[in-house]
């Protein structure tokens, strides 16, 4: 991980070199309880003890109102077992597909075909190619379900060039309502992918393509030799943000279909809501919770070892 | 070596990349300035700035944004101070179980919303506290002081020691050499946490969807998604109620892109 940095030298070196008098920077001192303490509170009753919380939820069997029954691990069997609930797990896969590994293949090679000229004017791209990152999802949302409408610019325009038979209520239609809403996280990710490896490319000493072509290398080995190894940080960036963008989808499920038609959009996320308080399944809607939680804690680990190990 | 037909190549598919990402929210611009008329590309021939007035006063969106600059001041000013005095102390001091704490943080920004919510909304409507700015503020300032403590953790580790110790022979405390010396200089990793909690603050949805059950209560995203929910799509008042509700980010995106997408990548963890 980057650090922001003021000063053009790495303070461990200035720590060894100093074998601190009394008083100093990085000395024990009970004063740091007091300037963490704020933060420490709020974090431990607002994060660690309703997480706790969920877990003991996850063990009954609860509607919400009256009162609860041990359920043991039953909830955590559910999540696994449930056609519905396992549905929504799969659902969260394709979704991957659309959110990272699309854009980052689509990045990887756009940047890789684009970086071998140095061009100006970038910062104009940049910004705009970002903004999908920064709008509400919800506003989004909105866009895309009037892209998606019957009588909407995206049916136009299929039916402007002839291929009247590909149009269809895009939201409502049981095989494309995933990829729909998929793509928009394809139209999400894409920007924030080309902008990581443009830079990053950007970064790679243009002699080493140079010697690479000497020693007649083509333009696929040069890729996989020089260009990929490069930007391994850049990627494992970019994979953590839209992984995780997509194992966390919410606001546009629930904006744009809200799990719909049938339960064909439904993702974890929406599922936890659904169950916890719209059909009052909170044991299930916490045990979902904990699981999802689970998942990406270790996608997050899993990319960030691979792009650590890759970098050294 | 690099030819002109590859440079304008080049530019061709990031203008197309560009087309793509503006799309849609040009698309919205438009429906949001045409006269209520259902679909894309209405004549522009008269703009209608009378759908945001109708948006803000009868979409009742006046008194969403007003809740949700509540919230982001809120959200934005605790955990902004509650962050830098954390990451002062684990940054540049030495004590017991500094380390457990710290990764106790630095899990905490992996916790999505959802292992939250349930149970919060849970016990907080035991203590009568949901349906309040309480509800809606406090878990959004927990999980940006987990963030902002690891960020701003990093920025004093990496400050000069030479400006500290110059302080303190001056005979700063350690209270003075950070809110005189430190934070002024640190002004520029300040400002992207300020950015990015805003930005995440502004557009979180499902924290008030849970706790805010009262409309006064809804945030901006909120109200839309409600507003989304009452009208058919492509009105121009819901277009004209979601450029205001993207309209804050947007702005303050403009004018600090490089914070944001430098904190973005940096942030990543989140």
């Amino acid at each position: 991980m980057a650090v922001p940095r003021t000063t053009p030298r790495p303070p461990a070196e200035q720590a060894s070199a100093r074998p601190g008098g009394r008083g100093r920077p990085g000395e024990p001192r009970r004063v740091a309880y007091l300037y963490i303490l704020p933060a420490v509170t709020v974090f431990a009753l607002f994060v660690l003890y309703p997480l706790i919380r969920s877990g003991v939820f996850s063990l009954y069997d609860w509607d919400g109102l009256g009162t609860a029954e041990w359920a043991g691990l039953a909830n955590y069997q559910a999540v696994f077992t449930e056609p519905a609930l396992r549905g929504a797990f799969v659902h969260a896969l394709v979704l991957i597909v659309f959110y990272a590994i699309i854009p980052v293949t689509l990045g990887l090679m756009l940047a890789a075909t684009m970086s071998r000229a140095r061009m100006a004017g970038l910062g104009f791209f940049r910004v705009v190619l970002f903004l999908p990152q920064v709008i509400p999802m919800v506003v989004v949302a909105v866009a895309w379900r009037q892209i998606y409408e019957p009588q909407g610019p995206l049916n136009s325009a299929l039916r402007a060039v002839g291929l009247d038979a590909l149009a269809r209520p895009w939201l409502g239609d049981y095989t494309a309502a995933l990829p729909s809403v998929g793509l928009v996280g394809t139209w999400i990710g894409t920007g924030l992918c080309l902008i990581l490896f443009l830079a990053g490319m950007a970064k790679i000493p243009r002699e080493l393509y140079e010697a690479a072509r000497l020693d007649g290398a083509g333009r696929l080995r040069e890729f996989t030799a020089i260009t990929l190894p490069s930007v391994r940080g850049e990627l494992s960036v970019a994979l953590t943000l839209t992984v995780i963008a997509a194992l966390k989808t919410f606001d546009l499920v629930y904006v744009m279909t809200s799990g719909g038609p049938g339960r064909q959009t439904t993702v974890p996320s929406y599922e936890v809501y659904n169950n916890a308080f719209l059909i009052g399944r909170v044991g299930t809607a916490t045990a979902l919770a904990i699981v999802l939680t689970v998942v990406v804690f270790l996608v997050t680990v899993v990319i960030n070892r691979v792009g650590e190990k890759a970098q050294r | 070596m690099i030819s002109r037909t590859e440079r304008s190549a080049n530019y061709a598919v990031l203008a197309l990349f560009a087309v793509i990402a503006l799309f849609p929210v040009l698309l919205i611009l438009a429906t949001a300035l045409s006269p209520d008329a259902i679909g894309a590309g209405g004549s522009l021939r008269s703009l209608e700035f009378a759908n945001f007035a109708d948006a803000w006063n009868q979409g009742r969106f006046g008194s969403y944004m007003r809740t949700s600059v509540i919230v982001a001041v809120l959200v934005v000013a605790l955990s902004t101070v509650f962050s830098i005095l954390a990451g002062y102390a684990f940054g540049t001091m030495q004590f017991r179980g500094s380390e457990v704490i710290f990764y106790l943080l630095l899990l905490g920004i992996m916790v999505p919303a959802e292992a939250l919510v349930v149970a919060l909304y849970f016990d907080l409507r035991t203590l009568g506290l949901t349906n309040t700015l309480v509800a809606i503020v406090m878990p959004q300032v927990a999980q940006s002081v987990a963030f902002g403590t690891f960020w701003m953790r990093a920025y004093f580790r990496s400050s000069s020691r030479e400006v500290v110790e110059a302080a303190r022979i001056d005979g700063a405390g350690h209270w003075r050499t950070l809110w005189r010396v430190l934070v002024p200089m640190g002004r520029p990793a300040i400002t992207t946490m300020i950015v990015l909690v805003f930005m995440w603050t502004w557009n979180e949805f499902l924290i008030p969807l849970v706790m805010a059950t009262d409309e006064s209560l809804r945030t901006a995203p909120l109200g839309l998604a409600f507003f989304q929910g009452q009208y058919t799509s492509g009105t121009s008042l819901l277009a004209a109620g979601a450029v205001l509700v993207a309209l804050p980010v947007v702005l303050v995106y403009l004018f600090l892109q490089r914070h944001f997408i430098r904190g973005m990548v940096e942030g990543a963890v989140k």
